[in-house]
């Protein structure tokens, strides 16, 4: 609690004692006490409620307050007066405190700045703020310690607890050599690290960056309540006026009766308890959706996401890993070792995919390569071992004059030759994630309609992936223009929304165009970061289902606190108008409605994850 | 350009509406947004628009709505 809700605390309780001593004190002396419990209680409201009017502002709650409560004192109702300014109060200071404590925990889900570094320089440590360390500078992180800056470790292994980057709940075993991401905790060991970004460029400058900016985007939900209010709160006056007015005008009724029935209106008039509760909904699923790593730009992603029909993947780096492997090897009347190596040579010097994928199946290959020409499009011709070698498709073996068998392997395949005869052909593929399969299983058992996939893969391996994961629809040769019309055309005909599921890497216009773009794999790519509407941290696809099931529930949830508001707002303007609800019944339903509002929004952050 | 500000003392949810549309309506600003769960106010206006004469307007547009609230650059 803040010094202001201590004080206020203490004005509520000073109030209610006063007001209890009003019941048992008579006449005037009564009457003195309800007075000064209401003065007690809600001097500062009075106050705003003046100030406001100079600055030509009405229509304010503690406008609407003062004069509900000040009528009621002028008619002599002086219990009635003190105790809904009373009740006000407290209802201001438990929504404030209801409030403070979802925004405080949510933002402890992002805690994750760095306080320090320890900056080794000639020898000595010095502390340094995360924003003074320099590119190259030598930091050193002991355990428990957070890492500031992203860097490489140049000495020592230890542990790192990521859950607060990635989401990820094993803790990373890390050693000399590994790239380490800024915010995660060492948890045991000691690392000496080479800080290879400065802190403003670091992981976890833009998460934070992204988290602080993230309630920009407001959900439509959201804008339309607040757009409700503007208009709520004179339509409710303005009843409140004819209600005061006609029947003792009109009807000859007796004009006190119907003054009560006005004020209570003004309370009820009161449009905080609408307001409130329907961005509070929406920052609750944001804070459950950081807890998970991935981070929401906003609630209208959070509401698209609800009515999630299409699910678009991006095939390479999202539905697999995205990093390519040899997956079948024939050779043709030779050691499969000898293969390897003569494709390893051909291939030393290129950094093409294919060409790591080639290298890596044989690590150090014995021999000389020189004379290395890489035909774009073709393959590589070199001299091995003094003799001359190609690597390459079926293409630029016909016109070296080599016949090949082609084979049937699903993926790249790179054809060998050397000096002069066919040596066989290696197929290079990527690999499935392991969980592609168990996601979309999850996406369909979660109402999505449609699961499609991008690539610019060959239309066979396209087909190999898509049956492997379940997927009910592969577009296959595209290029990247073809993909932005492939998600025109999939939003035309969608009835709900398209999600499009990239890894960032050349897909930011698709990511734009979706209804929601998210990006897979971490903040590496400021403009997939900037395209995105939702960023998940590390590269499992298994948190898409996690992410839709909670944007669903996000919503339920707000649409159950406006209905609720709503429908608690209009009976009692009804009970008001037929003069049964009192003045205490309004602020009871206007406070009431406020805190169970927040209430509720808080399931939406201790969301349960399937 | 974009600028985020800090806006403390932003009591209530009804009040950053409030300030949202009328910072909206100012001719300079493209695009305003006012959370009241963050307590911040993101602006987006042209580059030429002197940004500190900008921030003097909306000071006096969100006093108006709530005089105790302090508005801080990031």
């Amino acid at each position: 609690m803040t010094k202001r809700q201590k004080r206020t605390l203490f004005r509520i309780i000073a109030s209610l004692v006063l007001f209890a001593a009003g019941w048992f004190l008579e006449d005037w002396f009564s009457a003195g006490a309800f007075l000064a419990a209401w003065l007690i209680a809600g001097y500062d409201v009075l106050w705003r409620a003046i100030r406001n009017i100079l600055r030509g502002q009405f229509f304010d709650e503690k406008f609407l307050m003062s004069l509900a409560t000040g009528c009621a004192l002028a008619m002599q109702d002086w219990s009635e007066g003190a105790a809904v300014m009373i009740f006000f109060q407290i209802g201001e200071l438990f929504e404030q405190l209801a409030v403070e404590r979802s925004r405080v925990s949510i933002a402890g889900l992002m805690d994750l700045r760095p306080d320090y570094a320890m900056v080794l320089r000639d020898g000595a440590e010095i502390e340094t703020a995360p924003e003074d360390v320099q590119i190259g500078d030598i930091l050193l992180v002991r355990a428990g310690e957070r890492i500031a800056v992203d860097g490489v470790v140049l000495e020592g292994a230890g542990t790192l607890d990521t859950s607060k980057i990635t989401g990820e709940s094993l803790p990373a075993e890390v050693g000399v050599g590994s790239a380490v991401v800024s915010g995660s905790v060492n948890i045991s060991g000691v690392l000496k690290i080479r800080a290879e970004s400065a802190y403003a460029h670091s992981t976890v400058a833009r998460i934070l960056t992204l988290v602080e900016t993230a309630s920009e985007k407001k959900a439509s939900a959201e804008r339309m309540i607040t757009k409700f209010a503007r208009h709520y709160t004179p339509c409710v006056i303005l009843a409140a006026v004819l209600l005061a007015a006609i029947p003792p005008l009109f009807f000859a009724q007796p004009f006190q009766p119907w003054l009560t029935r006005a004020l209570t209106f003004l309370v009820i008039s009161c449009p905080c308890a609408l307001v409130i509760s329907v961005p509070l909904s929406f920052f609750s699923g944001m804070g459950a959706a950081a807890k998970l790593g991935m981070i929401v730009k906003g609630g209208v992603a959070l509401e698209q996401l609800s009515r999630t029909d299409t699910v678009v993947f991006d095939k390479t780096g999202t539905l697999t890993q995205g990093s390519f492997s040899v997956k079948e090897i024939a050779p043709n009347g030779i050691a499969e070792a000898e293969l390897l190596r003569v494709a390893a040579l051909c291939e030393a010097y290129s950094n093409h995919p294919i060409a790591n994928a080639l290298r890596s199946a044989c690590p150090s290959p014995a021999g000389t390569v020189a004379d290395v020409q890489e035909q774009p499009g073709f393959g590589i011709t070199a001299t091995v071992d003094g003799k001359k070698a190609a690597a390459g498709n079926s293409k630029l073996m016909q016109s070296l004059g080599i016949s090949v068998r082609e084979t049937e392997a699903v993926g790249t395949s790179i054809y060998i030759a050397y000096d002069g005869a066919y040596l066989g052909s290696l197929t290079v593929g990527d690999t499935l994630r392991e969980n592609a399969a168990q996601a979309i299983t999850a996406l369909r058992a979660d109402g999505v309609k449609k699961t499609v996939m991008l690539t610019g893969d060959n239309f066979r391996s396209a087909q190999l992936y898509a049956t492997a994961c379940g997927i009910d629809e592969f577009h296959a040769q595209l290029l990247p223009q073809d993909k932005v019309h492939a998600i025109e055309s999939l939003t035309k005909n969608a009835q709900g929304a398209v999600v499009f599921v990239g890894d960032g890497v050349n897909d930011a216009p698709v990511l734009t165009l979706a209804d929601v773009g998210i990006a897979m794999g971490g903040v590496g790519s400021d403009a997939a970061v900037e395209a995105a509407d939702v960023v998940i941290l590390n590269d499992d696809i298994g948190k898409l289902p996690k992410l839709i099931s909670l944007a669903k529930r996000t919503v339920t949830i707000a649409r159950q606190n406006i209905v609720f508001a709503l429908a608690v707002k209009g009976i009692c303007l009804l009970l008001g108008a037929l003069g049964i609800a009192s003045m205490w019944l309004a602020v009871f339903a206007d406070v009431g409605v406020a805190v169970l509002a927040i209430l509720n929004s808080l399931r939406a952050l201790h969301s349960k994850t399937k | 350009m974009k600028k985020t500000y800090r806006l403390k003392n932003l009591d209530c949810a009804n009040c950053a509406a409030k300030m949202e549309a009328s910072i909206g309506k100012l001719a300079q600003v493209e695009s305003v947004s006012v959370s009241f769960m963050t307590q911040r106010m993101s602006v987006t206006f042209a580059d030429d628009v002197d940004a500190d004469s900008l921030l003097k307007e909306m000071k006096k547009r969100i006093k108006k709505v709530e005089p105790d609230c302090e508005v801080a650059e990031q």
